[in-house]
């Protein structure tokens, strides 16, 4: 499992619309080997069907597919926006932070979410992902060093 | 008492509600059956309450469970909130 290594996070992120968003996260997955581009095609695809509602709280969005749309090994990306994108979400808008799931059906996937949520449900470690200008801040959040 | 957790693929995003449900529940001390499915399939699911956002709860209208709205997923605090009225139930 790979999990906001360096590698697979970028900040400051300029990007216009949700697409590009969803794209730009999708493609440190791809370049790490982690998912074929297939699968950043179904995130996509899934957004413009299933609409905003990946933007699971306020500023985060997490665009994920099914496992079988192209997923080689279980990750999570992470892009930090610039500048916020509106994804079209009722209550959520806008998004700073796209954080793009591959995950699997193995036990492995439960325990991916399991770190995510005690990352993205702590305010003030999201707070730190918003604003963080280098890896290593991003990295102490993580790890739950901060 | 069976709560469905429902978001649009039945995979990642309702896992994680699902999650913050059992903690919620059992932090609680509430037995329930908690299971997470996409939106189509939890259409035509029997169950008592569905938690899911607003942008899904639409699609839902017409099940006879009672739909609860949560905005933040990983927010325990608000899917307790969303909860209280099952718990006042009991």
């Amino acid at each position: 499992m790979r999990f906001l290594d360096e590698k697979l996070v970028e900040l400051g992120a300029v990007v216009k619309t949700p697409q590009e968003a969803i794209r730009r996260a999708g493609f440190l997955l791809v370049q790490e080997g982690i998912i074929k581009e297939e699968y950043v095609l179904a995130m996509v695809d899934s957004y413009e069907k299933q609409g905003p509602y990946i933007v699971l709280a306020p500023g985060i969005a997490m665009p994920h597919a099914r496992p079988e749309m192209g997923v080689n090994s279980p990750g999570v990306s992470l892009v930090q926006l610039a500048t916020p994108v509106e994804f079209g979400h009722s209550s959520n808008d806008p998004v700073y932070l796209v954080v793009a799931l591959a995950g699997s059906t193995s036990e492995e996937h439960v325990g991916i979410l399991q770190r995510l949520s005690l990352v993205l449900g702590n305010q003030d470690k999201v707070d730190g992902l918003k604003s963080a200008v280098s890896y290593k801040e991003i990295q102490k959040i993580v790890e739950g060093l901060v | 008492m069976k709560i469905l957790a429902v978001c649009g693929l039945g995979q990642g995003t309702s896992l994680i509600l699902r999650m913050s449900i059992e903690t919620v529940l059992s932090e609680k001390g509430v037995v329930a059956d908690v299971d997470h499915m996409d939106v189509s399939l939890a259409a035509g699911t029997d169950a008592d309450y569905i938690v899911t956002s607003n942008e899904l709860a639409q699609n839902l209208r017409n099940h006879r469970a009672k739909v609860i709205v949560v905005n933040n997923y990983f927010d325990k605090k608000e899917v307790e909130t969303a909860l209280q009225e099952v718990f006042e139930k009991l």
